[in-house]
């Protein structure tokens, strides 16, 4: 099973409800899987900064005194701290710096994403547990993907939780189980991507990834997806500034989207979206198989 | 004439409700309101009675429905009517997968798009949709009749048995053993008589296409091993 939801915003004023409405959205896909949950939401970007998002199993031991721990490299940053995670914003240019020094400093300490814009937060436990954790719904955003997960393909735990993020402000969610993840990760680790799990969907995730770093654009890579992955999978996707859907051919996990004047919006289920605003005059649909679906805020300016 | 508000009442007292009717004539119309997407709704109807759902429904609406009416006013999640027995079955929007699938009997009436696996191992039941079909429809369908006013998608009837498909548009693929056949009199006014009772007007049943089974795969036959 698994529960994904996914929610672009067209309509600025909807911005500071982005992570209530996801929040919402997710909650209902509880019963799709109960192992564990996450969100990765777009906010907004600061000028000349980038946010490193990071996870820690010892959170209290691994945040004291980090940012003090990072100036005396000369690396300034700002630490906030939600629970399990916290987002550090550093300059721009500092982001590999930053996490070379953070793997040495504080070993025990997990990258989830980093980005321009984005933020993401997972653990195990149920949507409203996660959620309430992280106070996602207060988060404004632009855009925002979310997952609850029912683990088959790899263990329960943090990082086997979905999104997964692989390049700088991209993130996957996925519903159903890759076949030739094992050949594909050796091929991907032969191209330079490194891999914190033993999961499928991180290989989906860095496929993408690799793809993009090749100049592809989100439509493009997930095309290329279609020939190259085998398995099962509804996938949504995220980047900085686009959103994109794709099934494959045999399409049996589900998907339904909705589009108004307001937004796109995906749920594993109808059940979903029935709380978004306008949903009754929204055109809702099933997505084709084998077909990419994609919303891009710079190309639609 | 029973409301029911899935938004206060519990999804398993209207089903409950639904299956303390007695058996034998009677008039007894329910309406469902707020269904928001969920799942079971109306299954499991034994007695002659008239359901309106007002809204969209999850997985396996009016599942193994037996002699009921069930109308949803919206769209319809994977398996609707699956394993109908008889009765009548219409979704005013779209259909998600597998509707209709293994159906026994009854008329199931799609009046938006089927997606995948429509009528997948049919047994008897009447599926007429006024849209699209997806891919692999009526698969092992063995027997009823899926009639689609629009196109239908890959691998049509792949290894069917003896159901009947009436295509207007187009056929994207056929599958394994399902080939178009002639149109004889007696399809044209089963086809006449289906339309008639799935509402569908202005349309003629000379604008379709018969397919059924070549009849290869059904008995194994070692010559035909390389088809399977």
């Amino acid at each position: 099973m698994c529960g994904i939801v996914g929610l672009f915003l067209k309509d600025r004023s909807l911005e500071p409800q982005l992570g209530a409405l996801l929040s919402d959205m997710l909650v209902t896909m509880t019963d799709r899987g109960p192992d564990s949950a996450g969100i990765a939401i777009y906010g907004a970007p600061s000028r000349g900064k980038a946010k490193i998002t990071i996870q820690s199993a010892t959170p209290g031991a691994d945040f004291a005194r980090l940012e003090g721990a990072l100036a005396e490299l000369d690396l300034r940053v700002g630490l906030t701290v939600k629970s399990t995670h916290a987002v550090l914003e550093v300059e721009a240019d500092k982001v590999d710096e930053t996490r070379a020094a953070l793997a040495r400093l504080r070993p025990g300490v997990r990258i989830m994403g980093s980005g321009d814009s984005i933020e993401i937060y997972k653990e195990t436990g149920l949507p409203k547990d996660v959620v309430a954790r992280f106070d996602v719904r207060s988060m404004a955003g632009t855009h925002g993907i979310g997952h609850t997960r029912m683990a088959t393909e790899s263990a329960v735990t943090t990082l086997g939780a979905h999104p997964f993020s692989t390049g700088a402000d991209q993130c996957l969610v996925h519903n159903g189980s890759l076949s030739n993840h094992n050949n594909l990760r050796r091929e991907l680790v032969r191209e330079g991507m490194t891999f914190e799990t033993q999961n499928d969907t991180e290989v989906a995730a860095a496929y993408l990834s690799a793809k993009l770093a090749k100049g592809e654009d989100l439509g493009q890579a997930l095309t290329s997806a279609l020939d190259d992955l085998d398995g099962f999978f509804t996938f949504v996707v995220g980047t900085k500034s686009g959103f994109g859907v794709v099934r494959d051919p045999i399409a049996c996990k589900p998907a339904v989207m909705a589009e108004t004047d307001r937004y796109v919006a995906f749920g594993s289920e109808y059940r979903a979206l029935v709380s978004l605003p306008g949903i009754e005059d929204a055109r809702v649909w099933e997505p084709e198989p084998a077909t990419v679906y994609f919303w891009d805020h710079e190309k639609a300016a | 004439m029973p409301v029911i508000d899935l938004a206060v009442t519990p999804l398993r007292d209207l089903n409950s409700a639904l299956h303390a009717i007695p058996p034998g004539p009677n008039d007894i119309a329910f309406e469902v309101v707020n269904p928001r997407g969920s799942h079971s709704v109306a299954v499991g109807i034994d007695a002659p009675v008239a359901v309106d759902v007002k809204g969209s429904v999850g997985y396996y609406c009016a599942g193994m429905n037996d002699g009921g009416s069930v109308t949803v006013h919206g769209s319809a999640g994977p398996g609707v009517a699956e394993n109908m027995m008889s009765g009548k079955v219409v979704i005013e929007g779209d259909a998600s997968q597998y509707a209709g699938a293994t159906g026994r009997g009854g008329l199931l009436v799609i009046k938006g798009n089927a997606a995948s696996r429509c009528g997948i191992s049919m047994k008897g039941i009447d599926i007429v949709v006024h849209g699209n079909i997806g891919h692999m429809s009526a698969f092992m369908g063995q027997s009823g009749h899926l009639v689609v006013l629009g196109d239908a998608g890959d691998a049509l009837g792949d290894s069917l048995y003896e159901a009947k498909l009436f295509v207007r548009g187009t056929v994207k693929s056929l599958g394994s053993d399902c080939i178009e056949k002639e149109m004889r009199p007696e399809h044209l006014s089963k086809l006449a008589e289906l339309l008639e009772r799935a509402g569908v007007k202005g349309v003629r049943p000379e604008e379709f296409k018969r397919y059924g089974s070549a009849r290869k795969l059904y008995n194994f036959n070692i010559d035909n091993a390389d088809a399977y």
